[in-house]
């Protein structure tokens, strides 16, 4: 690949995406690369196909035309299952949590842990301590201050249901974490919460993908900015070098970007 | 760099244990129900002392039996946020099957087919729901129809004797210590303890409640949402099977203009348990209560001589009264 010595290898890679859904083309020959370690910002006008790109990349959506590759090599993904399997795993904007069941069910709903032995695999019982003693792990060290992991979703506040939805992204994603507008429904005091939930994971040495329409948030936890416009990447942004205002520009086409920044950036 | 910390409640850290336990009793979605359960028996039996007799107990045991096993298949399917209104019919055309196979062929081959008919119907229902991705009250409100028209033409208008140890066999009494009732009752128990179990224990319960609650949530989980909604009715047929079979047990005559009403009777127990119409919240135990609260409402105004009209004012009151009373527990304390 054409990338120089020091850049850091890709995790997460898309050429050419293309999504159509009749007539309407979401995604229109769209580049994505996130780098090891990196929090990568997505920022976009209301339609220019973030959403598509995203689920695209989680395997919620099978794109007709392009390529992704997951640590270089080549990717199929046709449900999310898939792409989970390979470590990337979504926090979806609207808090894709259970509201009656508790937090432990919540973060292995879908993977969950049986009993060993004859109650596990004959009757099929789930083993409830294993899995509220590792949730419990999980919150602790995302430093989410839940005292039990058997309250149900529904007795949390906002933020703190966010704060479930991405420790369970973070305990089972060992390949990237996307987060598409974590913090679009939560206060400001609770969105700075999810901001420091991102360091703590990127700190971990896992790349998170947030896709946000707040600046200073994306301006604060970003190594680097994505701009989608108009269905396709039009440049990735080094957030040292350009002012908030410039970015917004950027992103609703006031302002063009360099070549190195519509090329995929440094 | 500050680590904020999501603080859990703004309740003091001082709370008593004995605060917290009531307050944990007064949010539980059972406290309701079971209530109205221990206060209904205390008032019926200050009023009729013959109330609390164990004959009086076994017997509203064996009359709750069709009722109780078709609620837990009603609660499976209220927990999708779905509702069955033909599964009253589908165990109907169970007893008729039986009844009718069972003269010709043996008991046997009649439970066979009768367990086939009524999976094939809940199935049905389940294809409809999650292929077409119709509304499960439209779906269940169409079959009710077809299902109980299909009985009396089956039945002829006739009405089938059943004889042989196995077909009534649900309706033998059996003593534990000198309690006696039946094996019907037995049954009953059975089914919510397998049901109940399955529902808390194991995976498949936690994507019931998961498809229920929030189900495009369950979908982005991983949950395979169709099956498990499909698996939902399916399971309602087998216990459709068993309510007939307990039917003949309690009644050896299988007739085709029985248990009219059970699809709304089995309504009626899975919400004053304080299962939520709206899915994903509940469960087999409410139900349980539901159906003795049910049953012990009738006897015991029956024991007190009230007509079985007024009756069916006092259930109907007692649904609006139990649904208020959980809306008002629930907004005060959970919110």
């Amino acid at each position: 690949m054409n990338e120089t010595v020091d850049t850091p290898p890709l995790a997460l890679q898309a050429r050419g995406l293309v999504k159509r859904y009749g007539s309407v083309t979401a995604i229109n020959g769209a580049d994505f690369d996130l780098r090891k370690g990196e929090v990568l910002a997505v920022i976009g006008d209301n339609g220019a196909g973030k959403s598509s790109l995203i689920k695209a990349l989680a395997g919620a959506v099978v794109p007709d035309a392009g390529e992704i590759r997951v640590d270089g090599e080549v990717v199929h993904f046709r449900h999310t299952g898939d792409a989970r399997a390979r470590g990337i795993e979504t926090v979806y904007q609207d808090l894709a949590v259970i509201p009656a069941l508790d937090i432990a069910s919540n973060l292995y709903l879908g993977r969950e842990i049986r009993r060993k032995g004859f109650m596990g695999t004959v009757l099929r019982r789930l083993d409830m301590p294993a899995m509220r003693k590792e949730a419990s792990r999980q919150l602790q060290e995302l430093k989410i201050g839940i005292t039990s992991v058997n309250q149900a979703v529904e007795t949390l506040s906002g933020g703190q249901r966010q704060g479930v939805a991405v420790s369970r992204a973070a305990a089972f994603g060992n390949g990237v974490i996307i987060m598409d507008e974590p913090t679009a429904a939560l206060g400001v005091r609770e969105s700075g919460q999810v901001i420091e939930l991102i360091k703590t994971i990127r700190d971990r040495g896992i790349p998170v993908v947030l896709i946000s329409h707040d600046m200073p948030h994306v301006f604060e936890v970003a190594d680097r900015i994505h701009v989608h416009r108009l269905g396709r990447r039009a440049a990735v942004i080094d957030p040292t070098q350009r002012s908030m205002s410039e970015v917004v520009a950027l992103m609703t086409g006031a302002e063009r970007p360099t070549d190195e920044e519509a090329g995929g950036g440094a | 760099m500050t680590t904020p910390t999501m603080a859990i409640k703004k309740t003091p850290k001082s709370t008593s244990t004995v605060q917290r336990a009531r307050s944990r009793v007064l949010r539980s979605p059972l406290f309701g129900s079971t209530t109205a359960l221990i206060l209904a028996v205390i008032i019926f039996t200050v009023i009729s002392p013959r109330f609390i007799a164990p004959g009086n107990i076994s017997l509203i045991l064996q009359q709750s039996v069709v009722i109780g096993i078709l609620a837990v298949a009603q609660t499976l399917i209220i927990l999708t946020a779905g509702i069955d209104l033909s599964i009253g019919a589908i165990a109907v055309m169970g007893t008729i099957v039986m009844a009718q196979v069972a003269g010709a062929h043996g008991p046997i081959v009649a439970m066979a087919l009768t367990l086939v008919v009524c999976v094939v119907l809940g199935t049905l229902n389940g294809a409809l729901v999650t292929l077409l991705r119709l509304p499960p009250f439209i779906v269940t409100l169409g079959t009710f129809t077809a299902i109980a028209a299909a009985t009396r033409l089956l039945a002829g208008s006739e009405t089938f004797q059943v004889d042989g140890a196995l077909m009534t066999f649900l309706g033998n009494t059996v003593s534990i210590g000198s309690f006696r009732t039946t094996y019907g009752v037995i049954a009953m128990f059975v089914v919510y303890i397998v049901c109940g179990f399955a529902l808390t224990q194991t995976a498949w319960g936690r994507h019931v409640y998961a498809v229920g609650g929030n189900p495009a949530a369950a979908t982005l989980s991983g949950v395979k949402t169709n099956r498990t909604i499909l698996s939902v009715y399916v399971i309602s047929g087998i216990i459709a099977m068993i309510a007939a079979w307990a039917a003949l047990g309690r009644i050896p005559n299988a007739d085709p203009n029985a248990y009219q009403n059970a699809n709304l009777e089995t309504i009626t127990a899975v919400v004053i348990g304080g299962t939520s119409l709206f899915g994903g919240r509940g469960g087999v135990l409410g139900t349980l209560i539901g159906t003795l609260i049910v049953g012990v409402l009738r006897n015991g105004l029956t024991l007190a001589g009230v007509d079985s009209l007024y009756q069916n004012i006092a259930t109907g009151v007692l649904v609006i009264v139990a649904v208020a009373v959980d809306q008002f527990l629930r907004g005060r304390t959970s919110r």
